[in-house]
């Protein structure tokens, strides 16, 4: 299927069928996933309604971490096979990814102030998530860096595939830095027991992040195509400029 | 064998007769070092718990400031065109390249920090610690760091570019070198300088192959 969806023709016809019905379903389970989180889930014993910002926080995280492996693959699929569409949905994907990154370390640092004291602690996983931020970051900086585009999307796909050789190693690395010092003492309340009645919601949110992302994945990749078309039109416009009096045809 | 030696001699000729631009990053190495103090306040106690960590810092930053004088001048007049086509394979190119990098980068930046680490007052058991992890952890500073200047060659602003690339690269070597020295004081530095090791000897094998897919691609 990803072969016969290189055709660039092809996956325009067979995104622009599909995204009518995911647009829908997007709101929809949003809608649904924010009903049960903000009024049919419990609230927690210790953490009260503060544990509300778990049904944002945690999806977001699982999405920035998904939305990167999803770049290291399309990379890998563009550098090996030259499949067309590859480095468009990796460039495409990333600023999503970066916005999930940031929206989990947002609202965790607003969910860690009311929890354990403070807006910020750098401990491992916080840290390593910072770093994957910085990661998206550079990638997009150094695809759009080059005035030929082609070469900074081959230049980004490799620095995808490093990025996720080095985020095990951070992570890693990061683990050892806390526990070989004396940690701070943290304040923690007890963390929730995963209750049916609270993962059915986060599952659902889970899910309609999903969604989220693939929308918007579909529309940026089309939004991209769209513009090379137009680019290409201009270019054959300057280099041979269609008689007065005709308008430009887009085949 | 020969063609490697030439290379190397070549690179340290021209590092060494552009002299401004290595004696630039060592300068920046010992200001940047020298901002601390001045910033944080010179009392001793909290200099030397600082210390190994704002030197182990100044050390990546004075890396990334030398690092587009890897390949940039060679690719802008056509030598990287020719070392490609030459008879040693690209990796072996940016092996010797990185080698020569860090014999007039990391090695002044080796020698200068004992001295900077007085000016901290560090601990005298962390000095020596301090001048090995440097020792062990700088060539994975040149080797990590050619792989970002690789990416960015023919890039705009590449300098600031490869600076945002290769700082996450960078980051498990400042862990461990600065968690080195400031574990010494208590005697437990083996096992950090045992991890800067292993992170050194991983990127010699595997830095100059990400390095010369990057170059390729600049290259066509």
């Amino acid at each position: 299927m990803i072969s016969r969806l290189a055709n660039p023709t092809r996956f325009m016809r067979a995104s622009g069928a599909v995204l009518p019905t995911l647009a829908c379903a997007t709101p929809i389970v949003l809608l649904v996933g924010f009903y049960l989180a903000l009024f049919v889930a419990p609230p927690d014993y210790q953490q009260g309604e503060s544990v509300r910002i778990m049904f944002v926080h945690v999806p977001a995280a699982i999405m920035a971490e998904g939305v990167y492996y999803f770049v290291a693959l399309a990379s890998f699929v563009a550098l090996v096979w030259r499949h067309p569409l590859a480095d468009i949905g990796a460039q495409a994907a990333a600023p999503l990814g970066a916005a999930f990154t940031l929206v989990c370390l947002v609202t965790g640092s607003l969910w860690g102030r009311p929890m354990w004291g403070t807006w910020w602690v750098w401990d491992a996983r916080l840290t390593s998530v910072l770093v994957l931020f910085f990661l998206y970051l550079g990638y997009i900086a150094l695809a759009n860096a080059f005035d030929d585009p082609s070469r900074g999307s081959r230049a980004a796909s490799v620095l995808a595939l490093i990025g996720v050789v080095d985020l095990p190693i951070i992570k890693f690395s990061v683990n050892w830095w806390n526990t070989l010092h004396q940690p701070a003492s943290i304040l923690r309340a007890g963390g929730p027991t995963i209750d049916k009645s609270m993962l059915v919601p986060l599952i659902i949110m889970a899910f309609g992040y999903l969604l989220l992302f693939v929308t918007l994945l579909l529309v940026r990749m089309r939004t991209s195509l769209n513009e090379r078309r137009a680019r290409a039109v201009q270019l054959s416009a300057v280099v041979a400029p269609p008689p007065a009096g005709a308008s430009p045809v887009l085949r | 064998m020969l063609a490697y030696f030439g290379l190397f001699r070549r690179e340290i000729l021209l590092a060494w007769r552009q002299g401004g631009e290595i004696g630039l990053a060592l300068g920046f190495f010992v200001l940047v070092v020298l901002l601390f103090p001045l910033g944080v306040g010179p009392e001793a106690e909290i200099l030397s718990r600082i210390g190994a960590g704002v030197i182990w810092a100044a050390a990546l930053l004075a890396a990334v400031l030398s690092l587009d004088r890897l390949f940039a001048g060679d690719h802008s007049d056509g030598g990287l065109d020719l070392m490609a086509l030459s008879v040693m394979p690209l990796e072996g190119v940016v092996l010797v390249k990185c080698a020569a990098h860090w014999v007039m980068t990391g090695l002044p930046l080796v020698v200068l920090s004992p001295f900077l680490a007085l000016l901290f007052n560090l601990d005298i058991a962390a000095i020596p610690t301090l001048v090995v992890g440097l020792l062990i952890g700088t060539p994975a500073l040149s080797l990590l760091g050619a792989i970002a200047a690789a990416l960015t060659l023919g890039a705009r602003r590449p300098g600031v570019l490869s600076s945002l690339l290769v700082l996450p690269l960078y980051l498990p070597v400042l862990i461990f070198g600065a968690g080195a020295a400031e574990a010494s004081v208590s005697g437990g530095a083996r096992p950090h300088l045992l991890l800067l090791a292993a992170l050194s000897l991983a990127a010699l094998p595997l830095a100059p192959f990400a390095t010369a897919a990057a170059l390729r691609q600049a290259l066509d």
